[in-house]
């Protein structure tokens, strides 16, 4: 594994220096200057180095997300976030890698690779930007878009159910499960500083409408509310009660839970192999082969 | 006194356990003994069930081909005689079950047959042990010495009890001593045993696998698939020996998306496959292109298209490697003739993926990946390992896709330098932003395809056998090299005028040395493991010869003699 320089590391002052000279291709309005905003805020809090901090995208309007930054960035294929954001990190523990993508590539194109991350609970974050909408193809519904919901590309409605990103990151047990909403940047900034801290696979779906093909705010104005304080963050069936509640759309940590991170449980099986076998060289290997 | 000899083991693997693996520890004992050994198999798709084949040959110089004809046939059951008695050689010997099938009178004169199933229930209490009575019988047939194979069957069961090895080891000894006593022909022709020093003997599969983490792989993902699933249980077992990582993904798209992402943060990281897996990497794979990322990507070809056969060779993805994917990403393809090969070549892989920064894809197929042959261990200190450049320390104004003379330009990696960038897939400038300029998609696409007029200069990809002033040209690749070098041998003997260029890249081609070749034969032959003739078409579109293809698609290697009456064909024609 790639050794860690820490002389030159490049801290981060004000937002300034997160800023990459890039501007946001973004309609006006849109969610994702939200969701921009809050990683800015996020990372300042958490003094995130721009040397070790990597942010990767899927395809689709969020993806851009990364370009608009000075950290490193991996803008990939569609739907595969997970999986390259996984590789990174277990190429270089050190690293803080945090994966932004929406709601077409995370659960529709990419959705075979959700419940694999939350399995590995690989030390993560993975901020999902959900439009309901395909904004960048230009209207067409997506795996969270409302039933019935009539579309440029769906003229009677769309037919099929709408996932819930929660209710699945509670199922496929992901070790941290929030919701925050785009409207709100001061509570999405404290829930992705929760999520980048949780050691572990760290969900946060992030509402982020679209005004342009599905322009939701008045509908989430109308709805959300905070998680109440008293709610137990260990207890799933709470936090599954919480989702289920009508005419509610609750922001905040819904569910959090201490498993045992990959990048550690691999460097403890590298201990007790090495232990075991001695340090790996080709020489002894080859001896497998006299 | 010949110099090889063949044995061949049939049976099914519904009925008969160990088909496999009796040839196997036959072979370790071959190769101990200071034999040249190489194996061919062919495995039934399912689990349990169905007719399953292993073969060795063993011989004093180096063995180039798995054989046609067989010396000594080992069958467990009517069908694998009936499959396989069709290629016994005229003197060879067959050693049959009786508990299990009587042969007809055509081969009484050559067959021994041996109460297998009842000698392994009396001796180690179950009929499972027969394949290691035949074991036993063969082993003694064929001269081997005892010690060295009881030592085989040691290993081979050292993870089970010590009934099981004590078992075992008493069926062995049975098999041993039924041959002593029962088997009248002691004219066997074994070939002479020559002692050699430091003689490897693995599959091509492991050789990939070693190479691979001695060229510095640290990083590799897979999802299970014949006939490259080996690779991927052997990096999953020594990778933590390493400090890297191994893992098994959701599928084949996570495989190779994670191998780019961990090589974006500085591991060298290699994905084994077969072609189904392959063409789902094909969107990934124009990622890794454009971001320019050394990546290595193993193919393990098998029987195509669709799921195709399985368990069965075939070189068909030589389109798909080098054309595979939209748009035009410039990519690597090289291809191992043999096991040797297999280690030396995936290094190269992995020094030219390294050095030009872009996905190299190496060709295996299933009759090498899974063939055993032995090879004189390697002098590791010899072996040149290449890695990427990298921006300095302190570059002020760092431009991560900097045009420069070959194409490559500084790569910097999180964690390691402050000058950071963004990847991306889309169309981007020097600094890497997106960017879609008429000028700039051109300036860009010229970048990433001048490091491939830069490859094809690069040496060793081709190697030149047979006679210097020959005729009669042929051009291979990959895991045919064998069978036309025993073809060529015996044409050279028989007077005709025949060599052989084996290209180790397919793409881009060596040029100099496919340009020098064509023009000082007359006639060139492209024999290939495919249908349609896939490097034949590539090497007439571009250098426009008439070439003359020879095709074989049944899912088996070719066969020595089947290049030479193509060779023979072709010169008297001419």
């Amino acid at each position: 594994m790639p050794e860690i320089q820490t002389s030159s590391n490049v801290n981060v002052k004000s937002t300034a220096d997160i800023k990459s000279n890039v501007a946001p291709i973004w309609c006006p309005g849109c969610g994702d200057f939200g969701v921009l905003s809050a990683v800015y805020r996020a990372a300042l809090i958490l003094d995130l180095d721009l040397k070790n901090t990597v942010l990767v995208s899927g395809i689709g309007c969020s993806g851009r997300l990364p370009i608009f930054t000075n950290f490193y960035g991996f803008h990939g294929v569609h739907g595969r976030v997970l999986p390259t954001a996984t590789g990174v990190k277990l190429a270089n523990p050190k690293l803080t890698v945090i994966a932004v993508g929406g709601d077409g590539d995370g659960l529709a194109i990419g959705g075979g690779h959700f419940p694999h991350a939350a399995r590995r609970n690989v030390d993560i974050t993975y901020i999902m930007m959900d439009n309901s909408v395909y904004g960048l193809t230009k209207g067409q519904g997506s795996p969270t878009t409302a039933p019935n919901f009539t579309l440029k590309a769906l003229p009677y409605g769309v037919q099929d159910e709408n996932l819930n990103p929660v209710a699945l990151s509670l199922a496929y047990d992901v070790s941290f499960v929030a919701r925050a909403y785009s409207g709100h940047i001061d509570a999405m900034t404290d829930l992705f500083v929760k999520a980048i801290q949780h050691k572990g696979f760290s969900f946060v779906h992030s509402i982020s409408p679209c005004t342009v093909f599905n322009d939701t705010y008045k509908f989430y104005r109308e709805r959300v509310v905070e998680i109440p304080k008293e709610h137990d963050v260990t207890n799933k069936k709470a936090a599954l009660d919480l989702w289920q509640t009508p005419g509610k759309v609750y922001l905040g940590t819904f569910f959090k839970s201490s498993r045992t991170e990959m990048t550690e449980q691999s460097a403890k099986l590298s201990v007790a192999v090495q232990a075991r076998k001695g340090k790996g060289s080709t020489e002894k290997l080859l001896e497998q082969f006299v | 006194m010949p110099n090889s000899l063949t044995i061949r083991v049939g049976g099914d693997t519904g009925t008969t356990t160990g088909v496999i693996s009796t040839g196997e520890m036959l072979t370790i004992a071959f190769a101990r003994s200071q034999y040249d050994v190489f194996t061919f198999r062919t495995n039934p798709a399912e689990i349990k069930g169905g007719q399953a084949m292993f073969q060795v040959r063993i011989g004093n110089h180096p063995v180039l081909a798995q054989g046609t004809t067989l010396d000594l046939l080992i069958a467990y059951d009517a069908e694998s005689l009936k499959t396989h008695g069709k290629d016994l050689k005229t003197d060879g010997l067959i050693v049959f079950d009786t508990d299990t099938f009587i042969p007809d009178d055509n081969y009484t004169k050559q067959s021994y047959g041996i109460p297998m199933s009842s000698m392994a229930q009396d001796q180690a209490g179950s009929k499972k042990s027969k394949n290691v009575v035949a074991m036993g019988a063969a082993a003694e047939m064929l001269g081997l010495p005892m010690e060295s194979v009881k030592s085989v069957l040691h290993e081979q069961f050292k993870h089970k009890s010590e009934k099981v090895l004590e078992a075992n080891l008493k069926a062995f000894e049975a098999g041993w001593a039924w041959a002593l006593k029962n088997i009248a022909n002691r004219d066997f022709k074994v070939p002479p045993r020559e002692l050699k020093v430091g003689k490897l003997i693995m599959s091509g599969n492991e050789a990939m696998a070693v190479g691979a983490l001695h060229a510095g792989c640290r990083y590799y993902a897979g999802y299970p698939i014949t006939p490259a699933s080996e690779i991927l249980e052997f990096m999953e077992k020594e990778m933590p020996r390493y400090d890297g990582f191994a893992i098994q993904t959701e599928d084949e798209i996570a495989a190779i998306t994670s191998c780019i992402g961990a090589s974006f943060a500085g591991a060298k990281a290699m994905t084994a496959t077969s072609g189904p897996g392959f063409s789902l990497m094909m969107e990934a794979l124009g990622l890794a292109s454009m971001t320019e990322l050394p990546l290595v990507i193993v193919d393990c070809q098998r029987g195509g298209p669709s799921t195709g056969l399985p368990t069965k060779t075939e070189q068909s993805d030589l389109n798909q490697a080098i054309f595979g994917g939209h748009g035009e990403a410039p990519r690597v393809v090289m291809a191992p003739s043999n096991v040797k090969d297999c280690f030396f070549g995936i290094i190269k892989a992995f020094n030219i993926a390294e050095k030009y920064q872009i996905p190299v894809i190496f060709l295996s197929d299933q009759s090498l990946s899974q063939r055993t042959q032995t090879f004189t261990a390697p002098k590791l200190s010899a072996i040149e390992i290449w890695d990427r450049i990298m921006p300095s320390a302190k570059e002020e104004s760092y431009m991560r896709y900097k045009l420069t003379e070959n194409g490559v330009s500084p790569v910097a990696i999180p964690g390691r330098h402050a000058s950071t960038y963004v990847a991306t897939g889309l169309e981007h400038n020097e600094n890497g932003d997106p960017n879609y300029t008429p000028a700039n998609h051109f300036r860009m696409m010229q970048k990433r395809h001048k490091k491939l007029e830069y490859i094809s200069r690069e040496k060793g990809f081709t190697r030149r056998f047979g006679d210097e002033h020959a005729k009669l040209g042929i051009i291979s690749w990959g895991s045919t090299e064998g069978p036309i070098e025993q073809a060529i041998r015996t044409a050279n003997k028989a007077g005709y005028e025949v060599a052989a260029l084996q290209l180790k890249m397919l793409h881009p081609l060596p040029d100099e040395e496919i340009r020098h070749f064509l023009n000082s034969v007359e006639h060139v032959m492209i024999p290939e493991i495919n249908y349609t003739g896939q490097l034949n078409q590539i090497i007439r579109a571009k250098y426009m010869v008439p070439t003359i293809p020879l095709n074989k698609c049944a899912g088996v290697p070719f066969s020595p003699e089947e290049i030479y009456n193509k060779i023979e064909e072709v010169i008297s024609q001419s």
